[in-house]
């Protein structure tokens, strides 16, 4: 990554140009397929010889319980919501992100900070807080966004989950029930990500199309990252600040 | 969710008043505060008091990532910034609208001060509370670092706290040493901070009493315009409260 940097104030003991290995963030709205999708590129990548860790959004170890529990109805305004989750980013930047590119790995990251950046804009009309907020973030080396238009996504989420009361914004009291909440908020999701697409130069997938063909999609856009530089690793290690052992 | 502070360093819109105060461990802020809060209640106004970094959620949180010491300055910034933001939303935007006068211990200025120091950076910090209310007033308890070392050891505490005396960032084994180096650089960060925001600085080397009557008087001129909530029924109890000793940092 020699070209890494940050979105804005970017953390002030980390020069970015340190790190080797390669940054790909997966968008997309809910349900849309995203893990799937990016089990298989890792299973893929792996078989290649490359060095591969996937990271989730709000799954650090210091605040996925702490989200959980705030979405139980402890915290209910944007400020805090959108804080939450950029202290959920930060702990897996430091602690994961950050020490697997240091050491040549390939990050695959289940959603990145636009998920962010799209809940906060559509509860919002102030628009450069929550970009501030996670300016400390690292610009992905590539962001594949998985676009699916709001009708196919109704059906599928009906045909699989079924929609929960976040993925459907009912704190925006959008709509009078869980279905009209729902298709109102993910379309403004999706307009947002649209937005977003054009301004942070996204690769546009098309996920209406059948799995395979997603997939190879996918993997179309990622080839061209692949370097022989990036096959067989060094173990990541996870402290991060500390420079990367010497071995 | 609808709801939309203004923002920062413009007057807010509410019939409160918010009333905040700043400074190192050991300035005695936080008693002067409380002192100021049983005034104002004698006085019959209807007082609200939060605290930094009190929120259950995040204390919880906090708890958890210093026992793994997992905790970078970025996430002990953001952890205090998501505890600010809870706390502006339930605690400290509800007593304002309803003209009551809150009173803050610690505000976003300790973060300016205390997370820079830590190493985020200080445009970073900024930008996050740009959301927060402006106090109407906003006291800084300026103290030597000499001073306040002697008042937290010999005083009602007696010893420091592993981070207030900052043994994270391993300064020096010695916890005294360790606190004065630590907590100088936050007086310095202060200073600063002083001067950008137009605090009110307050000489904290001063008795408690005369720091106290200081801070009334110039409380009292700034509630020249304020219309009381004046209590209705069931104030009086108050004079038979008792009040807590003042809390540990």
């Amino acid at each position: 990554m020699v070209d890494a940097q940050y979105f804005g104030d970017g953390l002030t003991n980390l020069n970015p140009s340190d790190l080797k290995g390669k940054l790909i963030a997966i968008e997309g709205t809910d349900g849309v397929g995203r893990s799937t999708h990016i089990e298989m590129l890792q299973e893929w990548l792996e078989v290649q010889g490359y060095g591969v860790i996937t990271t989730g959004w709000t799954r650090s170890n210091l605040m996925s319980k702490t989200i959980e529990m705030a979405k139980e109805g402890n915290i209910l305004d944007r400020w805090s919501f959108s804080l939450l989750y950029a202290t959920d980013f930060a702990d897996r930047l430091e602690h994961e992100i950050i020490p697997a590119l240091r050491s040549g790995f390939i990050v695959l990251a289940d959603r990145y900070i636009y998920t962010a950046l799209a809940r906060d804009f559509v509860r919002s009309g102030n628009r450069q807080w929550v970009r501030d907020v996670f300016g400390f973030a690292l610009v992905p080396d590539l962001v594949c966004y998985m676009r699916i238009d709001v009708e196919t996504l109704v059906l599928r989420v009906i045909e699989t989950k079924g929609m929960n009361y976040w993925e459907s914004g009912m704190d925006l009291r959008l709509g009078s029930d869980l279905y009209d909440s729902f298709k109102k908020y993910q379309s403004l999701l999706i307009e947002e990500f649209d937005k977003m697409a054009k301004e942070f130069h996204f690769e546009v997938i098309d996920a209406r199309q059948s799995p395979d063909e997603i997939q190879a999609a996918l993997r179309s856009k990622i080839q061209p990252l692949l370097t022989t530089s990036l096959q067989s690793p060094k173990l990541p290690s996870d402290h991060l600040i500390q420079p990367a052992p010497s071995v | 969710m609808s709801e939309q502070p203004p923002p920062a360093r413009h007057p807010h819109p509410y019939a409160g008043k918010l009333i905040t105060v700043e400074g190192i461990d050991g300035s005695g802020k936080s008693t002067q505060l409380q002192l100021l809060h049983k005034w104002l209640e004698s006085k019959g106004h209807r007082v609200f008091f939060t605290e930094w970094n009190s929120s259950e959620l995040v204390k919880e949180t906090t708890k958890r990532g210093k026992k793994n010491k997992s905790l970078t300055p970025t996430t002990f910034s953001l952890l205090h910034a998501t505890d600010f933001a809870s706390r502006q939303y339930h605690e400290i935007l509800p007593p304002l609208k309803a003209g009551m006068i809150v009173l803050a211990d610690r505000y976003m200025y300790t973060a300016f001060a205390r997370d820079v120091v830590r190493g985020v950076s200080p445009e970073w910090i900024r930008k996050l509370y740009s959301f927060a209310i402006t106090p109407d007033m906003a006291f800084y308890f300026k103290v030597p670092i000499e001073t306040a070392i002697s008042r937290l050891l010999g005083g009602t505490r007696g010893q420091f706290k592993f981070y207030e005396a900052g043994m994270d960032m391993s300064l020096n084994p010695d916890m005294t040493e360790s606190f004065r180096i630590f907590q100088s650089r936050i007086l310095s960060q202060y200073e600063k901070v002083v001067e950008e925001f137009q605090l009110i600085t307050m000489d904290a080397t001063k008795d408690i009493e005369a720091q106290q009557n200081e801070m009334r008087r110039l409380v009292e001129e700034a509630l020249k315009d304020y219309k009381p909530r004046r209590g209705t029924h069931g104030r009086r109890t108050v004079f038979w409260r008792r009040f807590d000793e003042p809390k540990p940092e």
